[in-house]
C-alpha cells in the first residue's frame, strides 16, 4: 500500500458507523480510549448479527432443513474467512473458542498436560498477560515442568541475549505476545519461533493486540500456535480463535468432548470427527462467527496498513504530548518505534486508580490497574498503571483531551 | 472540578495529603493487614484497647494507627476510619457496613471504587475478630 492510501483513512467516515462513540454523559461526548481492553464494534457488523438472528437462526452442522444449511455453511465460511485473514492454511486451522484465554487454556490442556514432564521448560516472556502466564504457570507445577521468562530491558523490549541463554533444547514451548497490551512493544515473534524451532520447541503467540490492528500472517511467522479475540478487533464478545498447524491439531486430544466433535460413539468408545470441529464441541457461538467474518470484511476493507499507521501515529502523538507535560511516566519502547497503539503512564503524586476516576469525569474512558500484567507492573516498581489505548475511530482531538485532563488532578492533588 | 462523581471532595484530599494517626503503635493489642489486589491498595491497622473492659462486648478502642500505600480514596478512608473509631467498641466496629464508610467518606463512591473505600474497615474488622479468636487469615482482601 502507498503511503497515499496511507493518508486517505477517512475517520469522520469510519466514526459513523459506531452510534456509542455520540453518546455523552453530563453533557459531554465519550471519548474512548479503551480500546486494548475491548473494541467498539461497527454497524455493519451489528447489522451482520442481527441479520442472522432475524433470518436464518438455526443450530448448525445437524440440521437436514434450509435454514440449519444457511446457518452451517455461514458458520464454516467464517472459518474460511479468519483463517484467509492470518493466511492459515484452510478451516482446518482455525479454531473458534470463547477467547483468547479459552485459546490458551485449550493449548495448555490439549497438548501441555499430556506432553510436559518433568526437566521440561515452558519459555514465556516478563510481559505475558495472565492468560498465558497463569496458565502454563499452573501447568507447570502439574506436569512438573519449568516455566522460565526471558527478560525485559530498560526499553521495554525483550532481551534477545537472554532469549537465546534461555531457549534450550529442554524447552518444549515457548509461549510469546505479539504486542504487549501494557508496554505496547511489538516483539520479533518471528525471530523467537526460529529460535523455538531451531530446539525443538514449539512457539504459541498471544496476538490478541496485533491482529486487531496490523497485517498478521501465520505463515511468515511460522508460529505453531496464534490466538486472538473477536471483541478486541470491532468484532463481538463470546469468540476467539486458536489457530494451530494441522498436523500438530490432527495429533492433539480434544480439550472439550460432547457432541458434534464425533465421528462414532458407542457406548464403550468415541472416536473424534474432522479439525477444526474436533475442538468445537457443543453448539457453537454462530451469531459471533458471523459477526467476526463482518469484522474481518469491514477491517480488510479500511486495510490493515492502513489501521497500524493510524495506530502508529495516534501512540507517537500521546507519547509526545504525555512526555513533554514532564510529570508523567511512560512505560515501553519510545515514540516513533514501531508500537502497538497504546500508552500505559502515570502521572506524578497521582495514583492510577484515582487518575482515572478524574479522567472519568471529563468522560475520557481509560483503563487502570495493572492490565492483567501483574508481575510486569512488580518489575517496573508501581502497583498500577493508567492505560490510553486507540482504534481505528480514535483522532488527535481525543488525545488533546485526554492530556487537557491532566490538569484537573493535579490540581486536586497538588 | 465536580463534573462527574465528585469523589474528591475537599476532605478526602485532605485526609490523603495529611494522614491522621499514620504509622505504627509501640504496643497494640491488634495488628492487621489486607490488601486489594485489584488497585495494589495495601493498609496496615494497629488498634490499641482500653485494659478495663468487663466482657468483650465492652472492650473500648483507645487509639488506632495506620500504614499504607494506595489510591486516595483507600488512604482517606483508613485516615477517616482512625479517627472515627477511637472510643467506640468494638462491637461498634464489627456492626460497621459499607454505608457507614460511605457516608464518612461524604461523597459518592462508584461502584468500581468501593472496595478501594471499604479496605480499612475490613481490615479494621478482620484484625478484631482474628483477636477474639472468630478468624484465622493472614491478610484481608476485599477481592471475594
Ligand atoms: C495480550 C493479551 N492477551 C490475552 C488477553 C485476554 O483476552 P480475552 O480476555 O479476550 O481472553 C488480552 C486482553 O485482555 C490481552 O491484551
Amino acid at each position: 500500500m502507498s503511503s497515499q492510501d496511507l493518508e486517505s483513512l477517512d475517520v469522520e467516515g469510519i466514526r459513523q458507523q459506531f452510534p456509542i462513540l455520540q453518546r455523552e454523559f453530563d453533557g459531554q461526548q465519550v471519548v474512548y480510549l479503551d480500546n486494548a481492553a475491548t473494541t467498539q464494534t461497527p454497524d455493519p457488523v451489528v447489522d451482520a448479527m442481527s441479520d442472522y438472528y432475524r433470518q436464518y437462526n438455526a443450530n448448525v452442522h445437524r440440521g437436514i432443513h434450509h435454514l440449519s444449511q444457511e446457518a452451517s455453511i455461514a458458520y464454516e465460511e467464517a472459518h474460511d474467512r479468519v483463517a484467509e485473514f492470518i493466511n492459515a492454511d484452510g478451516r482446518e486451522e482455525v479454531i473458534f473458542t470463547k477467547n483468547t484465554t479459552e485459546s490458551e487454556n485449550l493449548l495448555a490442556y490439549s497438548w501441555g498436560l499430556n506432553e510436559l514432564e518433568p526437566g521440561d521448560e515452558i519459555v514465556l516472556t516478563e510481559m505475558e498477560h495472565h492468560a498465558s502466564l497463569v496458565t502454563w504457570q499452573q501447568i507447570g507445577k502439574r506436569t512438573g515442568a519449568d516455566v522460565k521468562y526471558i527478560r525485559i530491558d530498560d526499553s521495554g523490549r525483550l532481551d534477545m541475549d537472554h532469549a537465546r541463554d534461555l531457549i534450550t533444547d529442554d524447552t518444549e514451548i515457548v509461549s510469546a505476545v505479539h504486542v504487549s497490551n501494557t508496554l505496547g512493544t511489538v516483539n520479533p515473534v518471528g525471530e523467537l519461533t526460529d529460535l523455538a524451532h531451531e530446539h525443538g520447541a514449539l512457539s504459541f503467540i498471544d496476538g490478541a493486540q496485533a491482529v486487531p490492528n496490523r497485517p498478521v500472517d501465520v505463515e511468515e511467522i511460522g508460529a505453531d500456535f496464534y490466538a486472538f479475540s473477536g471483541h478486541k478487533m470491532a468484532g463481538p464478545t463470546g469468540i476467539g480463535v486458536l489457530y494451530g498447524k494441522q498436523e500438530l491439531l490432527e495429533d492433539m486430544e480434544p480439550y472439550l468432548y460432547g457432541g458434534g466433535m464425533i465421528r462414532k460413539v458407542t457406548f464403550e468408545e468415541s472416536t473424534w470427527g474432522e479439525l477444526p470441529w474436533k475442538f468445537e464441541p457443543g453448539t457453537p457461538p454462530i451469531a459471533e462467527a458471523v459477526g467476526l467474518h463482518a469484522a474481518v470484511d469491514w477491517l480488510e476493507d479500511i486495510g490493515m496498513d492502513r489501521i497500524r499507521a493510524h495506530e502508529q501515529e495516534l501512540a507517537a502523538y500521546a507519547y509526545d504530548r504525555l512526555d513533554a507535560e514532564g510529570d508523567v511516566e511512560i512505560y515501553g519502547p519510545e515514540a516513533g518505534s514501531d508500537r502497538g497503539g497504546l500508552v500505559s503512564f502515570n502521572l506524578e503524586g497521582v495514583h492510577a486508580h484515582d487518575l482515572t476516576s478524574i479522567l472519568n469525569d471529563h468522560t475520557v474512558a481509560v483503563r487502570a490497574g495493572d492490565h492483567c500484567t501483574q508481575p510486569l507492573h512488580d518489575k517496573l516498581g508501581v502497583p498500577a498503571s493508567t492505560r490510553a489505548s486507540f482504534y481505528v475511530y480514535n483522532t488527535r482531538e481525543e488525545v488533546d483531551k485526554l492530556v487537557a485532563a491532566l490538569d484537573d488532578a493535579r490540581q486536586l492533588f497538588a | 472540578m465536580g463534573l462527574g462523581s465528585d469523589m474528591y471532595r475537599q476532605q478526602i484530599l485532605d485526609h490523603y495529603k495529611n494522614p491522621r494517626n499514620y504509622g505504627e503503635l509501640e504496643d497494640p493489642t491488634f495488628t492487621h493487614v489486607g490488601e486489594n489486589p485489584m488497585c495494589g491498595d495495601e493498609i496496615r491497622i494497629d488498634v490499641k484497647l482500653e485494659e478495663d473492659g468487663e466482657s468483650d462486648d465492652e472492650e473500648t478502642i483507645k487509639q488506632v494507627a495506620f500504614s499504607g500505600d494506595g489510591c486516595a480514596i483507600s488512604q482517606a478512608s483508613a485516615s477517616m476510619l482512625s479517627k472515627e473509631l477511637q472510643g467506640k467498641t468494638v462491637e461498634e466496629l464489627l456492626e460497621m457496613d459499607r454505608d457507614d464508610v460511605i457516608d464518612m467518606l461524604g461523597v459518592d463512591i462508584s461502584p468500581m471504587r468501593v472496595k478501594c473505600a471499604v479496605l480499612a474497615e475490613k481490615v479494621a474488622q478482620d484484625g478484631a475478630e482474628i483477636h477474639r479468636g472468630e478468624l484465622d487469615v493472614d491478610k484481608t482482601t476485599t477481592e471475594d
